[in-house]
């Protein structure tokens, strides 16, 4: 028997454990997922019988059509994702602006206001929602779209990871532009955001989930149920209908489904976004 | 550096000065000042100060906020609750986390699916996921209890009673953010040489051996600093509060950040609740400090 045999008959045991352990947690991991899908499909009979079904024996539609009923759930739904869709494509701009300013244009104390203002980020939200209220509240924008976007609009977490990103960038390419006549606009519009596009759909990726799984912001600056985004409108709904799984089960669904199926058509975006902002900290 | 440096040399023809950089950064600029800047600075005067946002007159009382917190037992209460959260869910998260970044450095099937499944509680809103294991934890009808139940353990009032609320805030706690730590520790892992391993196995190193001798030490930047990241983290725990237990039962779930957003936005002390703030934010500052004492080049590395 050679050696390598003996390797390979110990080994293949051994990783067969391991897939066991790892499959078994991940299912762990994903059955409250598949739990909220089966009961969201399930008559209000099924959900209350004991020992539960796992898959719905009588599929229904009708804990969707109670839950967009007894909550304007569609209003929600176009206000989160208004809201969000605003926010991303906001800060798109004013990050790469303001990245291409930092990585590229020479100015008196760039790197100290750079700097400065990349400190910012470890100052919790709990620190500045206090005055951010108050100014709104002065402006007259409580319980204003406005109120839900403007704030986001500047990102020191996107400018910085775009200036990372443009640095990154060759500067003959641009140097070339400046040749035949490019402006400075046109370099950042033709040459740098074209290249810079993985940055570009991490920051997006990740502004998108942000604002539509955000919850504290809405809360404290949205009072009434119109201007609600689905989350805030999921929190009030479970407080109120506090034992009609079937319902809330539907809102949870609706709740995340927009961020899964971008998830899983994109999901190194995620981890990257994820995990850099992870980093700021 | 040095690159950089020259592309900039390169390009000081085309000299480039605050008017036409103000361009680019005013947009920026006017949000960051407005709704960042002006708020943190504002924050902290406010701390020094007697304020109901709805009241008008506004007075200096020097470090009373300060002092008050320190002398209000619900503060160490809260602050308590908060560090058993922490407690709770730091050291369980990073040790699965680490165990599963461990377990997908091998050679295993399915590794992309394992690692969106292990992902997907991070990207759901902390609303749904609160939401979600509401139903889990339902006392009566409940998955978790019906699983209890089946291997002969008696169900538990996960949310009504004060420790098992704890329990469950910590199991949904851990269950919704080591997906980020295990893909930190993957990074981690993947940085360290191959050759390292196979000089142990020569050596006749086994499994646990190469894991205590080489892994865990060569980790160890990578490991403090999620150390730091989730102390961060955790200290600033409040979404998954606000739905899963509103704080309760009897306040055994309130944390810091609830207390903080009682006294701001119920009773509009904004000035007691800034100092909290300003409390929090200096807890969560010196332990960002150790960690960019510590690891500064290390977060690059990880990213």
């Amino acid at each position: 028997m050679s050696k390598q045999r003996v390797h390979i008959a110990r080994r293949v045991p051994r990783h067969i454990g391991a897939h066991v352990l790892i499959y078994t947690l991940a299912a762990l991991t994903v059955i409250p997922f598949i739990w909220m899908v089966m009961t969201s499909f399930k008559p209000l009979g099924e959900i209350f019988r004991v020992p539960p079904t796992w898959f719905p024996e009588d599929f229904t539609f009708d804990n969707y059509t109670r839950a967009f009923t007894a909550a304007p759930f569609g209003r929600f739904y176009f206000n989160s994702l208004f809201v969000a869709a605003a926010v991303t494509v906001g800060q798109l701009i004013t990050c790469s602006l303001a990245a291409y300013a930092f990585a590229r244009m020479r100015f008196k104390g760039r790197d100290l206001i750079f700097y400065i203002f990349l400190g910012t980020m470890m100052v919790p939200i709990h620190v500045t929602m206090i005055p951010g209220f108050m100014i709104l509240h002065w402006l007259g924008w409580i319980d204003t779209y406005a109120a839900l976007i403007v704030p986001g609009l500047a990102s020191a977490f996107g400018t910085f990871l775009l200036r990372q990103f443009f640095m990154t960038i060759p500067v003959e390419l641009e140097e070339a532009a400046f040749i035949d006549g490019c402006t400075r606009w046109g370099v950042l519009w033709r040459i740098i955001l074209p290249l810079a596009k993985p940055a570009l759909a991490t920051l997006a990726i990740f502004t998108f989930m942000a604002v539509f799984n955000d919850f504290i912001w809405p809360l404290i600056v949205l009072n009434s149920e119109d201007m609600y985004t689905v989350q805030l409108g999921l929190a009030i709904f479970r407080d109120r209908y506090s034992t009609e799984w079937g319902n809330l089960m539907a809102g949870s669904v609706v709740a995340t489904l927009p961020i899964l199926l971008v998830f899983f058509f994109a999901q190194k975006y995620f981890i990257k976004g994820i995990t850099l902002s992870g980093l700021k900290g | 550096m040095t690159r950089r440096e020259n592309q900039e040399s390169r390009l000081k023809k085309r000299r480039s000065n605050w008017p036409s950089a103000l361009l680019f950064l005013s947009p920026t600029f006017v949000i960051f000042g407005v709704f960042i800047a002006f708020p943190i600075v504002f924050s902290f005067y406010l701390s020094f100060h007697e304020w109901n946002m709805f009241s008008g007159e506004r007075d200096f009382v020097g470090a009373h906020n300060y002092a008050a917190m320190l002398a209000d037992p619900e503060f160490w209460h809260v602050f308590k609750t908060t560090a058993i959260y922490t407690i709770g869910t730091v050291p369980l998260n990073m040790l699965i986390a680490l165990w599963v970044a461990f377990i997908l450095n091998k050679k295993i099937v399915g590794k992309k699916f394992l690692r969106a499944a292990f992902f997907t509680p991070v990207i759901v809103s902390s609303v749904a996921a609160a939401v979600i294991w509401r139903w889990v934890f339902d006392p009566n009808l409940g998955l978790l209890n019906f699983a209890l139940e089946s291997i002969g353990i008696p169900s538990v009032n996960w949310i009504s009673n004060a420790t098992a609320a704890m329990f469950a805030l910590i199991i949904v706690g851990v269950w919704k953010t080591f997906g980020i730590n295990m893909i930190l520790f993957s990074a981690g892992l993947s940085g360290i040489p191959e050759h390292y391993y196979e000089a142990a196995e020569i050596d006749g190193a086994g499994g646990w051996d190469k894991f205590y001798n080489i892994t865990l030490p060569l980790l160890s930047p990578t490991t403090l600093f999620i150390l730091v990241l989730s102390i961060i983290g955790s200290f600033q725990v409040f979404d998954l509060v606000f739905v899963l237990t509103f704080g309760g039962p009897l306040g055994s779930t309130k944390v810091l950040v609830f207390y903080l957003y009682e006294h701001a936005f119920k009773f509009f002390n904004m000035g007691y609740a800034s100092a909290v703030a300003y409390a929090l934010f200096a807890v969560l500052f010196v332990l960002t400090l150790l960690q960019i004492r510590f690891f500064r080049g290390q977060a690059y590395e990880v990213a």
